[in-house]
């Protein structure tokens, strides 16, 4: 295929990814929130727009984006305004490697099934923490700095337990890819065999993608909103899809990692994976509105101090059971 | 003019352009800032050199790790940020000349070069190999490279808690 050719098919990739999660992550993400904790806190939630509340999102979006942009006088323009743009591609990164599922003939749908899969979206989930700093930095506001500077060291101690988790099943699958991975999981799901590394990538994808019980970064009864203090309207609104889309891509890899992917019985792949994806992300917001919020010296500790530990001692145990198997 | 050159050069105009942002911009935060398109720009030739294993640990450990730790320190630094620093001093001129020969030098001398090219084929998949020479014949610098990390993790925990 000509270069030009493949450049026309990443930008074509690259909106179909946009546009995808903007409405499947973010503004369905979003809604789905509101009604899940207006269920666990026996309210109704959002109930006008459209039948039952469904199309809310639509309303607030279209809200924000006729509103003024609000730029604080002693801000950092450059910085103030590219932080916005980091933390959505970033977010939108991750998806390149995720396998949705099977087309015809067993192909899976993947945008690039990257030999280096899992690294790259270790990689790609690492940059959210940049657009945080630079966010809290350029805002000059103390609040939005506090949250930046939470996020840069909870994000930075929370990353090598779930390194250590990626490297586990990567071990077990013997191979990076994403799709390879889920191939190896066609007898049973790596969550039977690694219990403890699921565990421990739910634990730190809740850490990385600052919600509760580990949004320290925008608790708001103590820094107003954290890094995004500041923003308003379509930017706020980009923040609000980089942490959508930020979670849900760490559910879809949780899902791709330890929940066989696309494979199950009758239905077909894609809505599989769906499903597994939409179980996964009742968990995390099953786990925002019930559980309080850790103080930021337990955060780090618990990553530190017992998070490691077990996510080393799970991969040493792992690579000697791998050496004997395979002997 | 094929896909690949005009690839290397976007990314090494993205390299270059963000390292004199790096060395000249008089706002330490946007110095550290800029390092992360000089990183990514490195991390894209990697990737046009097959090299996708590298990229993605440059991106990781660069990009993600390094320039979070450095934008980490200078906000936890008083006085380091909103100021505005001058990072040359009376010297610039002789400096811009000595860099202005050497680069030079290292033009002249890389297009003047016969270099082999197409010496054997790419490993198609590198973090194996990469993996089995760490293990391999290179074991000695990977175990000294350990201690050496090892080491620096002690002294910085000990330079941490001296106050007790």
């Amino acid at each position: 295929m000509p270069w030009y050719l493949e450049l026309l098919r990443a930008i074509a990739g690259t909106i179909l990814i946009f546009s995808g999660v903007a409405v499947v992550a973010a503004m369905f993400g979003v809604l789905l929130e509101r009604k899940i904790s207006a269920w666990i806190q026996s309210r109704l939630g959002p109930k006008h727009v459209g039948p039952q509340g469904l199309l809310q999102t639509i309303a607030d979006t279209l809200k924000l984006l006729q509103k003024e942009h609000i730029v604080p006088r002693n801000a950092d323009p450059t910085i103030f305004a590219s932080a916005v743009l980091v933390v959505p591609l970033a977010a939108l990164l991750d998806y390149v490697v995720i396998p949705f599922g099977t087309a015809g003939g067993g192909r899976p749908l993947i945008f690039r099934d990257l030999n280096i899969g899992v690294l790259f979206f270790a990689a790609t989930s690492a940059l959210v923490v940049v657009g945080i700093l630079m966010a809290g930095w350029g805002s000059n506001n103390k609040y939005a700095l506090l949250g930046g500077l939470r996020s840069a060291s909870q994000m930075v101690s929370y990353e090598i337990p779930m390194g250590l988790a990626l490297i586990t099943v990567a071990m077990l699958a013997g191979s990076l890819s994403t799709v390879k991975i889920v191939d190896a999981q066609a007898h049973w799901w790596y969550v039977v065999e690694q219990p403890v590394a699921f565990v421990i990538f739910l634990i730190a994808a809740t850490a990385e993608v600052n919600r509760v019980p580990f949004d320290l970064v925008e608790a708001e009864s103590e820094l107003v909103a954290g890094y995004f203090s500041e923003y308003t309207g379509m930017r706020f609104a980009l923040f609000q899809l980089g942490e959508y889309g930020e979670m849900f891509a760490m559910a879809a890899m949780a899902v791709t990692l330890f929940l066989g992917g696309w494979r199950g019985p009758v239905l077909p792949p894609v809505l599989w994976f769906v499903i597994k994806l939409y179980a996964l992300i009742f968990v995390f917001m099953w786990v925002r509105w019930t559980l309080p919020r850790f103080r930021i010296d337990q955060l780090l500790g618990f990553s530190w101090k017992v998070l490691i530990p077990v996510a080393l001692a799970n991969l040493v145990v792992t690579a000697y059971v791998v050496m004997i198997v395979q002997r | 003019m094929t896909g690949e050159a005009i690839a290397f050069y976007v990314l090494a105009a993205i390299t270059l352009a963000s390292g004199v942002v790096v060395v000249r911009s008089p706002n330490i935060v946007h110095s550290a800032v800029a390092l992360i398109p000089a990183f990514l720009g490195v991390t894209g030739v990697y990737i046009l050199l097959g090299a996708e294993f590298v990229a993605g640990i440059q991106v990781l450990i660069y990009a993600g790790a390094i320039t979070v730790l450095i934008l980490f320190v200078i906000m936890l630094t008083e006085g380091g940020t909103g100021l505005r620093l001058r990072q040359v001093n009376e010297q610039e001129t002789i400096g811009a000349m000595v860099a202005g020969v050497i680069a030079a030098l290292l033009v002249v001398g890389i297009t003047r070069t016969g270099w082999h090219a197409g010496m054997g084929a790419l490993p198609a998949y590198t973090p194996g190999a990469i993996g089995q020479s760490f293990l391999g014949p290179n074991l000695l610098v990977f175990e000294g490279t350990s201690i050496v990390l090892l080491v620096s993790l002690i002294g910085a925990i000990i330079i941490a808690r001296k106050e007790e």
